[in-house]
């Protein structure tokens, strides 16, 4: 690959670090708003902040993730938002009203359980109804709702059978179409999909997506599968210890992590700790072997300076294997690799640098399958210096 | 090789077998010995000989049919008063006990420990008519000097409430307990009121347990004697007493026999009738409708 000089190539490299942020058009309404949420459990010295000063914009009619590992905060999160957790601190906007205090019964947003919490007692059809007849809904005007209802999430024929004679996947529908029903401002859904087995769950993320976007109501889902906050979100949080850690599209956390944290979590990363030589502007220039180039373009903004450290993760697609270095701009690291896993489309390396680091690269198995590097080889590791990917340290 | 599997197919009846000779020797055989002494004649001293004497019922109930029916009438009432004591007091420790639950059932269980007989006499001794209770209210006048608890039906009410309340609350306790807290949080997500949701879910979901309580209660209610006969007086002679003084008295053991056994056959077909019009599932039905 011919690179030019480091000025013309800094447009191309943005491109392929992610599109311009924000593709959302400016006139998206806020549906649900965070100012400064804090919620404290216990009390005195024994008192943990499961959610800490968290400020969050959700956009009308969007699939909004939240992601984090356990114990993060999501649930504690989605539940202050639905009115059955108090916050310590700050304000919970609804459609620009503040509706701390209120309780779940009078917002306009309705959740989907983790566990469903179906009422085992009644049938499917007095389950789906329940909402509207506790808002007085004529008879007929439920039938035909809970008719449509059942309909779009394909429970048809179901309506006498009690939640105990439903499986995994209709019992989740049922919860689904409960809280739909009552046509909420945004829907509130805590892992809906976590007891699923895999095939079920893949299945209804494309059905629940298709369902939101049929609708139109803002979803906020809570989940600790990167991959499925990835595929289904319009945007999404990570969070981490009861903060935010970023929020962004899944392309933007994916191709641009902010944070150490961010890029391990979503995704497979390579991240490093490495020191500073050099600055050139903001580009920093990385300690390396001879031979060898290592840059992070916009370092400084993270503090950068000579004779530092800085935490830089290069994903393992963008990184390419040869016999040479890659020359130009091009970033190069001499490895030796010491796994090779054929995976089908792709194979993945795992490959040590002289500094000892271990790195994974992924080449997609296209024309040239008969340039792969054997166990054992010493390679040369090439990638464009936009994808060196500065992050915070934590 | 048929051994092993004769075995084998034997196995589960083989290891139910002590259950059975349990039920048998201390259950099946009495109540064939009681169901013969019923409807024999004679006495004590000249013996007792089987003479299909039928009658014997007929007497029994003739003669007593009002203590029967004081019976069932104080023990619906005692029941109905646990239900009404026994439900809001499940309902609180397993809503609102948090971690203490397990010390408040037991604080609860804790009066069970003392012999049942100790527990109505020291009611007796409180409720007397010049006791602890009655004696300084009668003294400020606040109440006439003859008024009186004890020998009155609210007393004997009153001490079958209190001895089968627990019988109430730890079924109820245990349906309550089962109701998952994301249930009643749904029901709030859904617009029901504190009420609504009380009504439509929790209370239907609790059925079960008070069906369990209902019966823990009612049986060993309208049978009781000890009661009746500590706190109670003449006019409050509950079925549970005749066949004791039937029996120990009068040492007419037909009699006894047979009143226990209109009791016995009194409280099953009531008991079948109540579980085939109330059973679990209509119930839970009829709730939601
Ligand atoms: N009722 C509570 N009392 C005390 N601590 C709580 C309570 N609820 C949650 N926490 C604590 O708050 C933190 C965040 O919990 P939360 O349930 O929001 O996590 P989560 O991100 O939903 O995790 P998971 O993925 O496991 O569901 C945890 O450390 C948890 O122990
Ligand atoms: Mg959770």
């Amino acid at each position: 690959m011919i690179t030019s000089a480091p000025e013309q190539a800094n447009p191309v490299g943005h491109s392929a670090g992610g599109p311009p942020a924000g593709p959302t058009p400016p006139e998206t309404a806020t549906a649900i708003e965070l100012v400064r949420i804090t919620k404290r459990f216990g009390t005195g010295s024994r008192a943990v902040a499961a959610v800490d000063d968290v400020n969050l914009v959700i956009r009308e009619g969007e699939f909004f993730s939240l992601l984090g590992p356990s114990g993060c905060g999501k649930t504690t999160t989605l539940r202050m938002i639905g009115g059955f957790e108090q916050p310590t601190g700050g304000e919970i906007l609804l459609h620009g009203k503040d509706v701390v205090g209120t309780p779940p019964n009078k917002r306009d947003v309705n959740m989907v359980f983790q566990s469903y919490a179906l009422f085992p007692h009644m049938s499917v059809f007095e389950n789906v109804a329940f909402g509207l007849r506790r808002k007085a809904v004529a008879g007929s005007e439920v039938k035909r709702r809970v008719g449509e209802m059942l309909e779009l999430v394909q429970l048809q024929g179901k309506d006498r059978r009690r939640p105990s004679q439903l499986s995994g996947g209709q019992q989740q529908r049922v919860a689904l179409a409960r809280a739909l029903i009552n046509r909420p401002r945004a829907l509130l859904l805590d892992e809906p999909l976590a007891a699923l087995d895999l095939k079920l769950r893949q299945t209804m993320q494309i059905e629940l997506k298709s369902i939101q976007r049929e609708v139109g109501i803002t979803f906020v889902f809570v989940t600790h599968d990167q991959n499925e906050a990835l595929t289904m979100s319009d945007r999404l949080v990570v969070m981490n210890e009861g903060h935010i850690e970023q929020v962004g599209s899944p392309r933007e956390m994916y191709e641009r992590p902010r944070t150490r944290f961010v890029a391990g979590f979503i995704g497979t990363s390579n991240l490093m700790t490495r020191s500073i030589a050099s600055m050139d502007g903001t580009t920093a220039i990385l300690e390396c072997g001879a031979g060898e180039r290592f840059v992070v373009r916009d370092a400084a903004a993270l503090g950068a300076v000579p004779g530092g450290k800085i935490d830089v993760t290069v994903r393992p697609e963008k990184i390419t294997l040869g016999t040479e270095p890659a020359g130009g701009e091009m970033c190069s690291l001499r490895a030796t690799v010491t796994n090779v896993v054929y995976m089908g489309a792709w194979t993945q390396y795992a490959v040590r640098l002289a500094d000892g680091a271990e790195l994974t690269v992924f080449i997609q198995n296209a024309t040239n399958s008969e340039d792969a590097a054997e166990r054992g080889a010493e390679v040369w590791l090439g990638w464009d210096p936009a994808h060196s990917l500065a992050v915070a340290p934590q | 090789m048929v051994r092993r599997k004769l075995m084998g197919r034997l196995a589960p009846y083989l290891l139910v077998l002590p259950g059975w000779l349990w039920l048998v020797i201390f259950f099946v055989i009495p109540v064939i010995a009681m169901l013969s002494l019923s409807t024999q004649t004679g006495d004590l001293i000249d013996g007792f000989t089987q003479t299909f004497h039928w009658q014997n019922y007929l007497d029994g109930w003739n003669e007593y049919h009002v203590e029967f029916i004081r019976s069932v009438i104080y023990g619906a009432i005692a029941t109905i008063l646990c239900i009404v004591i026994g439900y809001p007091v499940a309902y609180w420790i397993a809503f609102r006990g948090g971690h203490r639950k397990s010390s408040l059932l037991f604080l609860l269980l804790l009066p069970f420990f003392v012999s049942f007989v100790i527990r109505v006499v020291s009611w007796q001794f409180m409720l007397a008519d010049n006791g602890i209770i009655l004696e300084p209210l009668k003294a400020i006048h606040l109440l006439p000097a003859d008024f009186h608890i004890l020998a009155t039906a609210t007393a004997v009410v009153g001490g079958l409430t209190y001895n089968f309340v627990p019988f109430m609350i730890l079924p109820i306790y245990v349906a309550l307990e089962r109701i998952h807290p994301e249930v009643m949080e749904a029901a709030g997500d859904l617009y029901a009121t504190r009420r609504a949701a009380f009504r439509r879910v929790v209370l239907p979901l609790s059925m079960p347990g008070v069906f369990a309580g209902v019966l823990l209660t009612f049986v060993p209610a309208a049978a009781d004697y000890v009661n009746a006969s500590i706190l109670g007086g003449t006019d409050q002679t509950m079925i549970g007493n005749v066949i004791e003084t039937e029996y120990f008295t009068n040492t007419n053991y037909p009699m006894a026999s047979a009143l226990s056994f209109i009791l016995m056959a009194a409280l099953l077909i009531g008991v079948f009738i109540y579980a085939k019009v109330l059973g679990t599932r209509e119930v839970l039905d009829m709730a939601v409708a």
